[in-house]
């Protein structure tokens, strides 16, 4: 009878955990389709209190620091990984791996407090602030999860390429490397899917902006920033960009994670 | 003749016969040195950056550390007009809204574990592990949106009378019903955190050796207590770890308690009162921060976070470590 009743509670558990989910992403689809139009796609914000315009320069500049983000991270992340799997098998790796562990860890907004610390103060908030605090949060996770795919790649590889000649950089980067392909871009796409996100290492970083910027060295508006900043505002039609706004950043997301899915496939099928 | 024959060839040769993975020579090409020095330096980026992060924080909090000392961690005036920083209250709801989380999500993921890996039927198991997991790809600010617009009215509507008439004795639900306020926030952490508890605790679950079960089920244990006894007992380590885990993620999420949580710096009994915890002080100040002691004090603040963060979560991989990797599963007769 009791079996019967733990059975129950654990179904009901599942149930509870799942309506969220459901709810949170019908409420998105319901209200950030309704609120959605070419305007919203192509304009900058209206001054405050007149309705419309649109979010157009928050999707470029997230666009463009995720860019930043992605160039410093994502070579650092897999070299690091490299380091890891192939020369790091020592106590001087387990303590870079633990230390990859505890800085995925580390709550975002403390990461952008050292982002303003070492570009902001003094220079100014900048769209290259924010890339390189992301960047902060891509790095551990690109490398844990590159380490992984790497040492899932047979030794007996390896030592085919160095028993015809093939010098240890070659082997590491043509064969190893190139095997774990499939592997390390998706440990790329969820690094990048989750810094997509991000809203706090952008806070003070780069601030946002109203109208569009094309520079580095300058604020510059960001999709979760322009959402928060609107959700925590007093009038409805802001209400219903940050819900467009929050549709957009969800479909960004897993279109741009199918997208190289998709693109890695076909390039694995066409190597192979 | 027997043995190895020095080989006077050119490089590539020699070194193509002496390198194998097992040994490590300090000669080799030019090319290789440079590969592994640059990999290397990647690496000690790893490294650099956990020392930058403490560089930086402990350098520009340093103000604050002079001006109040110890007594900073338990002073309740936040009060940056006169120049008087406490952070208790902000220690305060980081402490309890993360209780809160915990006491909501720790039953339920471990419920959905325990569906995912002992009583699910096998089609099952793969569509319901994604759907949780994809409750950790959302980011915070969208939870965040959802919880204002969605959550809040919800409770202060239905839930908080309701629990006001049931379990309003207790001094845990009194006040005015906002909606708004630390329960809101443990609400929105629970359901942020859920995902990360119901992960790990399917992983150690996983690990448990199927024969501890057959020994539990051929001395006539019905399901529920086959699965009490030989699997979760052994298991505990490794829940308590990811529990830790999802703890160390409560207490640095920022963007959902932010929005919900009230931004109030003050310490209430009732879980309907306003508040505010150290990363949503961080959030709602930091860029509007004047006078350096004001900033000093948030740096302080981030600093404290950290900290606790890096224990909490390094305590968690340990335990978490020692299940699936070290030890074998022990059972208690």
């Amino acid at each position: 009878m009791v079996d019967r009743a733990m059975t129950g509670a654990a179904v009901l558990t599942v149930v509870i955990v799942l309506a969220p989910l459901v709810a949170i992403f019908g409420y998105l689809m319901y209200r950030g389709i309704g609120s959605l139009s070419w305007s919203f796609l192509t304009q900058t914000p209206k001054p405050v209190g007149e309705p419309g315009g649109g979010m157009a320069n928050a999707i470029f500049g997230s666009v463009f620091i995720l860019g930043i983000a992605s160039i410093i991270g994502v070579p650092f992340g897999i070299g690091a990984g490299i380091y890891l799997a192939e020369y790091g098998r020592n106590r001087f790796g387990a303590a870079i791996r633990f230390t990859a562990d505890v800085l995925n860890g580390v709550p975002s907004i403390v990461i952008g407090i050292v982002g303003w610390a070492i570009l902001v103060k003094g220079h100014g908030f900048s769209a290259l602030a924010g890339g390189v605090a992301l960047s902060i949060m891509m790095v551990p996770t690109i490398c844990r999860t590159t380490e992984e795919m790497l040492l899932l790649v047979p030794q007996a590889l390896r030592e085919a390429a160095y028993g015809l000649g093939v010098p240890r950089w070659r082997t590491t980067l043509s064969i190893v490397l190139r095997t774990a392909t499939s592997g390390v871009i998706t440990g790329i796409m969820l690094a990048f899917a989750r810094i997509a996100g991000e809203t706090a290492p952008l806070l003070f970083t780069t601030l946002g902006n109203q109208f569009w910027n094309l520079r580095y060295n300058q604020p510059t508006a960001a999709l979760p920033l322009q959402i928060y900043v609107y959700a925590n505002s007093a009038y409805d039609d802001w209400h219903r960009q940050a819900w467009a706004g929050s549709f957009v950043l969800i479909v960004l997301i897993v279109t741009s994670v199918a997208a190289v899915r998709y693109v890695v496939r076909r390039g694995s099928f066409g190597a192979a | 003749m027997p043995g190895p024959q020095p080989v006077e060839t050119t490089n590539v040769n020699q070194s193509a016969a002496q390198r194998t993975p097992l040994l490590r020579t300090s000669g080799g090409e030019g090319a290789d040195r440079v590969f592994q020095w640059v990999i290397t330096a990647c690496g000690l980026a790893v490294l650099a950056v956990l020392v930058l992060i403490v560089y930086e924080l402990i350098g520009d909090s340093r103000l604050s550390w002079h001006a109040f000392g110890f007594k900073f961690f338990g002073a309740s005036d936040w009060d940056p007009v006169n120049e008087l920083f406490g952070a208790l209250p902000f220690i305060y709801g980081t402490l309890v809204s993360s209780l809160v989380a915990l006491i909501i999500a720790v039953p339920l993921s471990v419920g959905v574990a325990v569906f995912t890996t002992e009583m699910c039927p096998k089609a099952l198991r793969g569509p319901l592990s994604f759907f949780v997991e994809l409750l950790a790809a959302i980011p915070s600010v969208i939870y965040g949106l959802w919880a204002f617009f969605v959550l809040v009215p919800l409770l202060s509507g239905y839930v908080e009378p309701f629990l006001a008439k049931t379990l309003g004795w207790t001094g845990l639900f009194t006040g005015p019903m906002y909606g708004i306020g630390m329960l809101a926030a443990g609400i929105i952490l629970a359901i942020m955190i859920i995902p990360i508890i119901s992960s790990i605790t399917r992983e150690v679950l996983m690990v448990v050796p199927q024969h501890q079960r057959e020994a539990a089920l051929a001395l006539g244990a019905t399901r529920w207590e086959m699965i009490r006894i030989a699997v979760l007992r052994n298991a505990r380590a490794g829940i308590v770890g990811g529990i830790i885990l999802g703890l160390g993620r409560a207490l640095g999420e920022t963007m959902a308690v932010t929005m919900v949580i009230g931004n109030r710096p003050e310490i209430a009994k009732s879980l309907f009162a306003p508040g505010h915890t150290m990363a949503s002080v961080l959030a709602t100040e930091f860029s509007e921060a004047t006078g350096d002691t004001y900033l000093s004090a948030l740096i302080e603040i981030g600093l404290a976070l950290f900290l606790v963060t890096i224990v909490v979560n390094a305590l968690a991989r340990l335990l978490v470590w020692t299940v699936t990797r070290g030890q074998p599963a022990r059972g208690n007769v």
